[in-house]
C-alpha cells in the first residue's frame, strides 16, 4: 500500500480525481439547487465536438487545445439552450435535451471522421467518451488546477449574488443584480467543471459527477455554505476512492469507479441522512402512527369499561381487533410494558383478555379530557 | 434629455409614491397592460384588484423593471425604479421560489440586505440584528433559526415580508400575500401592513378577495388590462366599477362601434 501511494502514475491520477471531485462538487451544488441537473448532462455531451475540433486544430492530442475546444462548444450549447428557451415555446428541459442530442451527434460524427482518416495521432480520442485516467500525465494536471482555481475564486467572489440568484432570481433582479449575466457565468463555470473531468471521467459520466456530490450534500446540510463545502469534500472522497480502487484492481477503469463511488455516497445519503433521509423519515412516520394507534386502543378499552360501568372490565383481544380492524396485540403489549394495561386470565376458551390498570384509567381519562378541550377550542 | 428635465423633487410626479403614464406591456401578441395612468399618493394602503389575467402581477413587475415596457413610463417619488431600489421593498408570490433551499428564516431576511451591502461586503453581526428585528416586526423572531422548508405557508409569507422590511422601504409592493395562508395569518399580515402605513409608508398590494377589500384598503385600483377605476376606496368601490372590472371582455379603446360598455350589462349576471 505505501509503495502504491508513492507510485507516480497513481499520485497523478489521485490528484486529478480529487480536483475533479472538488470542482464538480462545488458547482454541481448550484446546479442541483437550481433544478438544472440536466444542464451538466447537456454541457458534457456538447463538449465532445469541441474535443474533436480542438484535436483537429492542434493536429495532435494536446490537452490544452482539446479542453479549450470542449469549453467553447459546451458554452455555445448552453447559450443555444438559453436562446431556445427564451425565444420559442419550448421549456428548459426540452431545450436542454435538444441541445444535448445535437451536440453529442455532432461529436460522434466528428470522432468517426477523424478515426476514418487513420494515423497514429488519433489514437485515444475516443477515450474522452468514458475517460482514461491512466493516460493522465503530471503536465495535464496544470490546466486542470488552473480551471479549478478560477472556478473556486469565482464562487468565493460572487458568493452572495450566486446565492441570491439561486434561491430567488426575481428578488435578485429587483435588488439590481444582472441575473441573466450571472446565469450565463454560472453556466460557463459548470462547463469548466465538466471540461476539467473530460480526460479522466469522460463526457458521458461527468453528468453524474456534477449531480451526485451536490445531491448527497443537500441531505446533510441546512445552509448553502455547508452544502457546498460538504459537496466538495464528498466529490474529493469519491475521486480518491475511485482512483485507489482502480489502482488496487488493475483493469478496472478509473472514471466509472469514481462515478460509482459518488453515486453510492448519494444513494446512502438519500437513504440515511437524519432529517431528510428516507429511512429516518419512514421510521418517524411509523412511530407516529404506532403511538397514535396505541393511544386510540387505550381509549377503546376505556370506553368499553365505562359502558360496562366497571373500571376492571376485562376486554377480549378479539373484540379490540374487530373494533380497530387490525391485529392490536403489539400495541396492547406496548401498553402493558408502560403499565397501562395488564393481561388477565378470563374465559381462556375465548382467547386473551386485557384489563386497564389504575394508571391506564388515569392516562385514558386525561387523554379524553385533552381531546374534549381541543374540540371545544376549535369550535 | 436629462439636461432638460427639472430636478426630480420638482417634477409633478414627485408628489406621488407611484406614478405611471401610458404604461403598456405586452406578452406576445396581446397587451397584458394597456395605457395605464396611475397616481398613488404616499402613505396609503392600496389594493390592486381585478379578475384573473387582468395584469395585476404584471403591473408590479412593470413597476420593478422586471418586464420590458412596450410604452410609457413609471416613476416612484418622481424617479425611475433603478434610482430608487433602496426605497422599494418587494414581496413576490410565495410559490415563486423553492422552499426546499438549505437556509434559515433569518438568513432569508438577511438576503434582503444584499443589495445595500454591495457585491463584496459580507453580512455580519449588524445585518443579523437588523434581520432579527425585521422578523420581530412580523412576529417570527422565535423561528429565526428554523429551516425554511419546515415553516408553514403563513410563516414563509411572513419571512418574505420581513425580507422586504429589513431594508426599511418607503414603498412596499406585495404580490398576493394572502394567497394560501390561513385566516389568522391573513389578519396578522393586514395588521402589520396597517402599522407600516401608519408610519407613513406606502403599501401596494395585489389582492383577489373582494369580500375584504373595504376593510383592508384606503385606496383602490380596479384593473382589467386597463385601469377601470382608481382612487380613494369610498369613491371607487362601487357596484358599477365592480361590474366594469369583472364583467367579461374589456375593450381597449372606447371608440364608437366597439362593444365598450357592453360588459356593463354582461357582467350584471355574475
Amino acid at each position: 500500500m505505501p509503495a502504491l501511494l508513492t507510485d507516480y502514475t497513481l499520485q497523478t491520477v489521485l490528484l486529478g480525481a480529487v480536483l475533479i471531485g472538488v470542482i464538480s462538487g462545488v458547482l454541481g451544488s448550484f446546479a442541483v439547487l437550481r433544478r438544472q441537473s440536466l444542464l451538466g448532462d447537456t454541457l458534457s455531451h456538447a463538449a465532445l465536438p469541441g474535443v474533436c475540433i480542438g484535436f483537429m486544430v492542434a493536429g495532435a492530442r494536446d490537452l490544452g487545445s482539446i479542453m479549450g475546444g470542449a469549453l467553447v462548444t459546451a458554452v455555445a450549447a448552453a447559450l443555444m439552450t438559453v436562446a431556445i428557451t427564451r425565444h420559442t415555446r419550448l421549456k428548459m428541459d426540452a431545450g436542454l435535451a435538444a441541445t444535448l442530442s445535437l451536440g453529442f451527434a455532432l461529436g460522434v460524427v466528428l470522432l468517426t471522421w477523424i478515426q476514418s482518416r487513420g494515423g497514429a495521432a488519433q489514437a485515444g480520442l475516443d477515450s474522452f467518451l468514458f475517460g482514461q485516467a491512466a493516460a493522465t500525465t503530471r503536465a495535464d494536471l496544470y490546466p486542470m488546477l488552473g480551471l479549478v482555481g478560477i472556478s473556486l475564486l469565482g464562487v468565493v467572489v460572487l458568493w452572495k449574488p450566486l446565492k441570491l440568484m439561486t434561491f430567488d432570481p426575481t428578488f435578485a433582479a429587483v435588488a439590481g443584480l444582472p441575473v441573466h449575466r450571472l446565469e450565463a457565468l454560472l453556466t460557463a463555470m459548470i462547463a469548466l467543471a465538466v471540461v476539467t473531468g473530460l480526460q479522466m471521467v469522460g463526457v458521458v459520466l461527468m453528468t453524474a459527477m456534477v449531480i451526485a456530490p451536490g445531491a448527497a450534500a443537500r441531505q446533510w446540510c441546512g445552509s448553502l455554505l455547508g452544502m457546498v463545502v460538504l459537496s466538495a469534500v464528498l466529490g474529493a472522497v469519491a475521486g480518491a476512492v475511485g482512483g485507489l480502487a482502480s489502482a488496487l484492481a488493475p483493469g478496472l477503469s478509473t472514471g466509472p469507479l469514481i462515478v460509482l463511488t459518488a453515486t453510492l455516497i448519494a444513494l446512502i445519503s438519500l437513504l440515511v441522512a437524519p432529517h431528510r433521509g428516507l429511512i429516518p423519515q419512514w421510521y418517524r412516520q411509523r412511530r407516529r402512527r404506532q403511538s397514535t394507534s396505541t393511544d386510540r386502543i387505550l381509549g377503546t378499552l376505556y370506553e368499553l369499561a365505562r359502558e360496562h360501568d366497571d373500571w376492571r372490565y376485562r376486554v377480549e383481544q378479539g373484540a379490540v381487533d374487530a373494533y380497530h380492524g387490525m391485529v392490536t396485540e403489539p400495541q396492547l403489549v406496548a401498553l402493558a410494558e408502560r403499565g397501562l394495561v395488564t393481561p388477565v386470565d378470563h374465559l381462556p376458551d375465548e382467547g386473551p383478555h386485557w384489563q386497564l390498570t389504575e394508571a391506564g384509567v388515569d392516562h385514558a381519562a386525561a387523554r379524553e379530557a385533552r381531546q374534549r378541550g381541543r374540540r371545544r377550542s376549535r369550535s | 434629455m436629462a439636461a432638460m428635465d427639472p430636478p426630480a423633487e420638482e417634477r409633478p410626479s414627485a408628489r406621488w409614491a407611484l406614478h405611471t403614464e401610458d404604461l403598456t406591456v405586452s406578452y406576445g401578441d396581446r397587451p397584458a397592460l394597456w395605457d395605464i395612468d396611475l397616481n398613488i399618493p404616499p402613505g396609503v394602503l392600496a389594493g390592486v384588484i381585478g379578475p384573473n389575467g387582468a395584469g395585476k402581477s404584471t403591473l408590479l413587475k412593470a413597476v420593478l423593471g422586471l418586464v420590458p415596457l412596450s410604452a410609457g413610463h413609471v416613476r416612484l417619488f418622481g424617479r425611475r425604479y433603478r434610482e430608487q431600489r433602496q426605497r422599494v421593498g418587494y414581496v413576490p408570490q410565495r410559490s415563486s421560489v423553492d422552499w426546499d433551499f438549505p437556509t434559515t428564516a433569518v438568513d432569508v431576511v438577511t438576503m434582503g440586505l444584499y443589495g445595500q451591502l454591495g457585491w463584496l461586503r459580507w453580512p455580519g453581526r449588524r445585518e443579523r440584528d437588523q434581520a432579527l428585528r425585521a422578523l420581530e416586526e412580523v412576529g417570527m423572531e422565535t423561528l429565526a433559526d428554523r429551516q425554511i422548508s419546515e415553516l408553514s405557508g403563513g410563516q414563509q409569507q411572513r419571512v418574505f415580508i420581513a425580507r422586504a422590511l429589513v431594508q426599511q422601504p418607503d414603498i412596499l409592493l406585495l404580490d398576493e400575500p394572502m394567497a394560501g395562508v390561513d385566516a389568522t395569518t391573513e389578519r396578522s399580515i393586514i395588521e402589520i401592513l396597517g402599522r407600516l402605513r401608519d408610519e407613513g409608508r406606502t403599501i401596494i398590494l395585489v389582492h383577489h378577495d373582494l369580500q375584504t377589500v373595504q376593510r383592508y384598503f384606503d385606496w383602490l385600483v380596479f384593473l382589467n388590462v386597463r385601469v377601470i377605476a382608481a382612487g380613494p376606496i369610498d369613491s371607487v368601490y362601487t357596484a358599477r366599477n365592480l361590474r366594469r372590472a369583472y364583467g367579461g371582455q374589456v375593450a381597449l379603446l372606447d371608440e364608437g362601434g366597439r362593444p365598450t360598455e357592453a360588459s356593463d350589462d354582461a357582467g350584471a349576471a355574475d
